[in-house]
């Protein structure tokens, strides 16, 4: 996967996990609990929903990478390299 | 066939059986209440086995529905609290949407109009905007409006108590705060009767989370009761692969030392789960352990009601009465205790009007008027009631409680053409809480744990009570030991 494709997958998670949120004027370098008010349950729920979807596991001390889409793509560039779309 | 095939054959006859396939699964849950459909839709959601476990013959535990004389009942539903508006992202409510993945119009939840505290002489309104009640108490307490300001910066932390702070006595909180003791009085009442499961007093804890559900958020209710809300639970839960067994007791949680390893239910059948979380109360989950030392285990629950529904052949607003729900005491002390020597004590009542939602006007009014009315009542009292006494008994109490409500609303009897009384066993039946306890036992076990490993409580005994509540404590207790 791309960064590209990786930032529209979290979109696509972010539009489950928060159906009634606006995600179109998202900006990617503030973090998501500013913009969308996402508590811990709700990263939680981003966590498990990249493991249900890509088996991609990320360990619980990696958590703080998740703040903001530019944080977030950069930490899962690694990662989903080889993960198709 | 092998016995466990066969077994197994027995248990399942939905397409996806995963017992069929495993002998084991993820989780088992005890009890389809809210809490237990909640929890079962998120590690359904996350590709667990789950198994959901009910005695009853249908769904919902407290929360259930019945028909009777060809029409529609609610059992537990008068109002679900913690009504925030669409698009609102935080709150309970925003919350349990967001876990469960369901759109805010799938609740369909239409706000009060307005309700109403009623102590002789003197009444407090209040609605979904806490300015009314602000102003209320500005008008009839004008020396403490002050002194509820201080109350409400008090309540912005209730979130973070331990176990210590959150059994706090609050009339000791409430006394330190206010100097009018009826003002205490009156800001209890509403909160005990919609979430206390304690006699005579409320944990400080307990009372911030209904302060918050009910004044800062409020009271809605979907036009067609709590069965959508169960609907959309049971739909969701069902098309991710969640089994549901009704009619299947649990007669014991079976042991592996100090671990729970599974479940054997009245017919014999035993599934086997990894984890196992029991909304059937504390007292009665340990009890399926075959575990009761007396000293130590906390009590089960006393305060338990009579509901008293009464049908009319108008809408109430035609009676001038357009209030959504009245909390009533006839005297200056509110008194919250099981009654002393008779089979319900009358001084203070909850009357609710599912009329007096503010509806979308395409839908309108519900077709027939309806008047719910809850009395405080004696579990053993009416147990122990042979059959015929029991039936005189409930029509002679309908006919109490209506005397004692229309004090504070407008009377109105002579426009009932139905009615229905439903008692302590009737709320035994549908919850399996030891004294048909509306709100458990208690003690409320936070964090959810019990003595055994793998074994966990979730619903009203682990400390939220009412839908969105015990929707949350499914969700949160899930998220704590079966999916991390």
């Amino acid at each position: 996967m791309t960064p590209a494709e990786i930032r529209n997958v979290i979109i696509d998670i972010l539009s489950d996990i928060s159906p009634d949120s606006d995600l179109t004027d998202l900006r990617d370098d503030v973090s998501f609990r500013e913009q969308i008010e996402l508590d811990s349950m709700d990263f939680l729920d981003i966590v498990m929903e990249l493991k249900k979807r890509y088996r991609v596991t990320i360990p619980e001390e990696d958590y703080p990478q998740l703040a903001s889409m530019d944080s977030t793509v950069s930490y899962l560039a690694r990662k989903m390299e080889h993960v198709a779309v | 066939m092998r016995d466990a095939e066969r077994r197994a054959t027995l248990i399942c006859n939905s397409p996806r059986c995963w017992y069929l396939e495993s002998g084991m699964y993820d989780t088992i849950i005890i009890g389809a209440g809210m809490s237990g459909l909640a929890a079962g839709i998120r590690l359904a959601h996350f590709d667990q086995r789950v198994c959901l476990l009910e005695r009853h013959t249908t769904i919902g535990g407290l929360n259930s529905f019945y028909r009777h004389n060809r029409r529609d009942y609610d059992v537990g539903l008068h109002a679900v609290t913690n009504f925030t508006a669409k698009g609102a992202t935080r709150g309970p409510l925003a919350k349990i949407l967001r876990q469960l993945r369901f759109k805010w119009e799938e609740f369909a939840l239409a706000p009060q109009r307005g309700s109403r505290i009623a102590f002789p002489g003197v009444h407090l309104r209040f609605s979904n905007e806490l300015e009314l009640l602000r102003s209320e108490i500005q008008r009839e307490f004008p020396t403490q409006v002050d002194r509820f300001e201080i109350l409400l910066r008090q309540l912005v932390d209730y979130d973070d108590l331990d176990q210590d702070l959150f059994v706090q006595s609050t009339r000791t909180r409430l006394q330190a705060i206010f100097s009018e003791p009826l003002l205490v009085e009156m800001l209890l009442c509403p909160l005990m009767w919609y979430g206390n499961a304690r006699e005579h007093d409320m944990d400080w804890g307990q009372f911030g989370i209904m302060f918050r559900s009910i004044f800062l958020e409020g009271f809605a209710r979907p036009y067609k009761g709590v069965r959508l809300i169960l609907k959309n639970l049971v739909k969701r839960y069902r098309e991710l692969g969640g089994e549901l067994l009704l009619r299947s007791p649990v007669k014991q949680i079976l042991l592996e030392g100090s671990a729970a390893v599974g479940v054997e239910l009245e017919d014999g059948r035993q599934l086997m789960g990894k984890k196992i979380l029991s909304s059937a109360g504390l007292v009665e989950t340990m009890r399926l352990c075959h575990h009761h030392p007396a000293d130590q285990l906390p009590t089960a629950g006393q305060m338990t009601f009579i509901e008293s529904i009464s049908i009319l052949d108008c809408q109430p607003q035609d009676l001038g009465h357009d209030e959504t729900i009245v909390f009533f005491n006839d005297h200056d002390r509110f008194a919250w205790h099981r009654p002393e020597h008779e089979l319900c004590d009358l001084r203070t009542g909850v009357i609710c009007s599912p009329n007096n939602y503010l509806y979308e006007p395409e839908l309108g009014n519900l077709p027939e008027g309806v008047i719910r009315l809850t009395s405080i009542a004696d579990f053993d009292r009416w147990r122990d009631l042979p059959e015929p006494e029991y039936r005189r008994e409930k029509l002679r109490w309908y006919d109490l409680s209506l005397e004692s409500a229309v004090r504070f609303v407008p009377d109105f009897r002579s426009r009932v053409v139905d009615l229905d009384v439903f008692t302590p066993t009737t709320i035994r039946r549908y919850t399996a809480h030891d004294n048909g306890a509306v709100y458990g036992a208690p003690h409320k076990q936070l964090d959810g744990r019990t003595l055994f490993q793998n074994l966990y409580l979730c619903g009203t005994d682990q400390g939220y009570v009412g839908i969105i509540g015990s929707i949350m404590s499914g969700i949160s207790i899930a998220n704590s030991y079966c999916l991390r």
